[in-house]
């Protein structure tokens, strides 16, 4: 019986880093902490080099129910970013806190397993497996600081509606297994080909409540009101965590099962997707606007952004494919660059999350102050950064796929959005405060980190070409 | 011809009337003479005490899932003993790589001290 087990390096590589850190973890000094944040850090850059020399390459293992193709390697790679970055910026957060930091890193890497998972699984069942060990991960994270009463009240609620969720899910996949006799995605997809009479109820039912199971995930309008307590609640490397690397891993198994495996089913779900998209981007940015906190309102925003996301799926296609994998790219730059500058801030006890703990940062630290405005540009949609070009491309794929009224409400959208992201700008450099704000000195991975999401938000928006040929390119292997 | 289940459908049909039938002759002909001690709930014959509602340490919880973690271990390991010669080489280094992942869990309960009762 032979085996191919390539598929399985990068994320065998995450696993084999978990498991160290927490080995590692129980045998050293307090002051010896900082080894676990680079053994994390270069087994996280082994499994990227291993998903890069994987490259190109078009295998499936136990039955294809792992794909190794390029979508898969793409979702990998931001996943392992994401979370060297998560770990970058939580290294003095997590000190401050008493947070246990083998624990936490080790946990954050666990749950960057489940996502690769996520993305590489061509079966319902490996699916919810990978969406189940993600999820758990960073339920336990969420409330990892143990001392906020807010934390345990967000890792509860989360945890809550996520087995709430997950329910859905897997009753989706249940009547799926029934009406189509397989969990395989392929073979789902070829059932699909013959048979359109015979349970096509079932099926559509199960569609359905895979698709509610999925938008609990993305955190999609009717089901989104975890989301604000939660993003509060966590600490805040995590919510970024969350807010990034969470939704990309749902958006890459939704493009997987919807734009491709069950694409003969569109015009089902296409009028849903239409109207969950405009709820989604509508009750985000109306709901952000009202927020005096900060990491509220980036956590409004992220539903928000979900909303733009959705767009994409509604369009469908190469464009569709493309403008979401690109977005999501820029999205992780300019989000992990806003919760960055919001841990920056933190003091001790004090989150300093509200909008007032703001006010004169642009004079006290230059540097947070400008990473600060143009994260907040980026968000909003100026050009020429990553959330501009973002944008253009999954308006472009609405108009081109038909859609036109979606693009002209994205398009309001983002430009109601602007009101509560130049309010951070204008409290930063017009009005005079106290705001304080670690030096360099004190907090140099998190400034690393911040300068990286800087990079990534200026590059991707003025150099967006290689970028986009290689979102295009994940897309295609899917087919 | 009838379904192959059809059996089944009468024996739960004729299971369900016997219920049915009994309690309803108890209730109908039994004598109710109803005393304190006779409402008391059952416990095992003991004089019941207390509330069912009590507080026990938070430890039995933990005892409980470290049981379940390495229960499960357990039971795994039988299909494969049973399998081991047709699994061969394959089955051992899989077996190896989970054991493994589980015995590091067991040290880091160890040294958690998630094994010692005070």
């Amino acid at each position: 019986m032979e085996t191919n087990l390539a598929p399985l390096l990068p994320s065998a590589e995450v696993v084999l880093t978990a498991l160290s850190v927490l080995l590692l973890d129980l045998f050293i000094r307090k002051d010896e902490k900082g080894l676990l944040v680079w053994i994390s850090l270069i087994g996280l850059a082994l499994a990227g080099g291993m998903a890069l020399f994987l490259w190109g390459s078009h295998e499936g293992a136990f039955q294809d129910s792992i794909l190794l193709d390029d979508f898969a390697l793409f979702f990998t790679e931001l996943f392992l970013g994401a979370a060297a970055i998560t770990i970058l910026s939580s290294v003095h957060y997590v000190r401050e806190t008493n947070i246990h930091e083998g624990e936490f890193y080790a946990l954050v890497l666990l749950s960057t397993f489940g996502m690769i998972l996520m993305a590489a699984a061509n079966d319902l069942i490996l699916f919810f497996l990978g969406l189940e060990t993600m999820s758990i991960g960073v339920y336990i994270l969420t409330g990892m600081w143990r001392e906020r009463s807010q934390a345990s009240e967000a890792a509860m609620k989360y945890f809550l509606i996520g087995a709430f969720a997950t329910g859905f899910l897997l009753y989706g996949i249940a009547l799926i297994y029934g009406a189509a006799g397989s969990t395989h995605l392929g073979r789902i997809a070829s059932a699909l080909g013959q048979t359109k009479s015979h349970g096509s109820i079932i099926l559509s039912a199960g569609v359905f409540l895979l698709f509610v199971g999925l938008a609990f995930k993305v955190a999609a309008v009717p089901f989104h009101f975890w989301v604000p307590d939660v993003y509060d609640g966590a600490p805040t490397p995590v919510s970024a965590f969350m807010a990034v690397a969470v939704k990309a891993a749902a958006f890459a198994g939704w493009a997987r099962i919807f734009l491709y495996q069950l694409s003969p089913l569109q015009s089902e779900w296409t009028l849903p997707l239409k109207a969950l998209a405009i709820l989604t981007m509508t009750v985000g940015n109306l709901l952000a606007i009202s927020q005096s906190s900060v990491k509220r309102m980036l956590a409004y925003s992220s539903i928000a952004h979900a909303g733009y996301l959705l767009i994409a799926l509604v369009a469908g296609g190469e464009s569709g494919g493309q403008a979401l994998l690109f977005y999501l790219l820029s999205y992780a730059a300019m989000t992990f660059g806003a919760f960055g500058v919001l841990i920056a801030l933190k003091e001790g006890e004090n989150d300093h999350e509200a909008y007032s703990d703001f006010a004169g940062l642009g004079f006290k630290r230059p540097f947070l102050g400008m990473a600060m405005s143009l994260f907040m540009l980026s968000l909003a949609g100026f050009p020429p950064l990553a959330g501009f070009t973002g944008k253009f491309y999954l308006f472009r794929s609405a108009v081109v796929a038909g859609h036109i009224d979606l693009a002209i409400i994205g398009a309001l959208n983002s430009l109601l959005s602007v009101v509560y992201y130049l309010r951070v700008i204008v409290m930063m450099y017009m009005e005079e405060g106290g705001a304080e704000g670690k030096p360099f000195a004190r907090a140099p991975y998190l400034y690393l980190a911040i300068a990286i999401a800087v990079l990534g938000t200026v590059y991707l928006g003025v150099l967006p070409a290689p970028a986009l040929d290689l979102s295009r390119i994940s897309f295609i292997s899917l087919h | 011809m009838t379904h192959p289940f059809f059996p089944v459908l009468v024996l739960f049909f004729f299971a369900g009337s016997v219920v049915l039938a009994l309690l309803l002759i108890a209730q109908m002909v039994g004598p109710k003479r109803p005393n304190p001690v006779k409402d008391e709930p059952f416990e095992s014959g003991n004089p019941p005490k207390g509330d069912a509602r009590i507080r026990f340490p938070v430890k039995f919880y933990l005892v409980a899932m470290l049981f379940l973690i390495f229960d499960l271990e357990g039971v795994f390991l039988y299909p494969w003993a049973v399998l081991f010669r047709r699994l061969g080489i394959f089955g051992l280094v899989e077996m190896g790589i989970f054991l493994t992942v589980v015995v590091v869990g067991f040290v880091y309960a160890w040294k958690k001290g998630a094994l010692d009762w005070e």
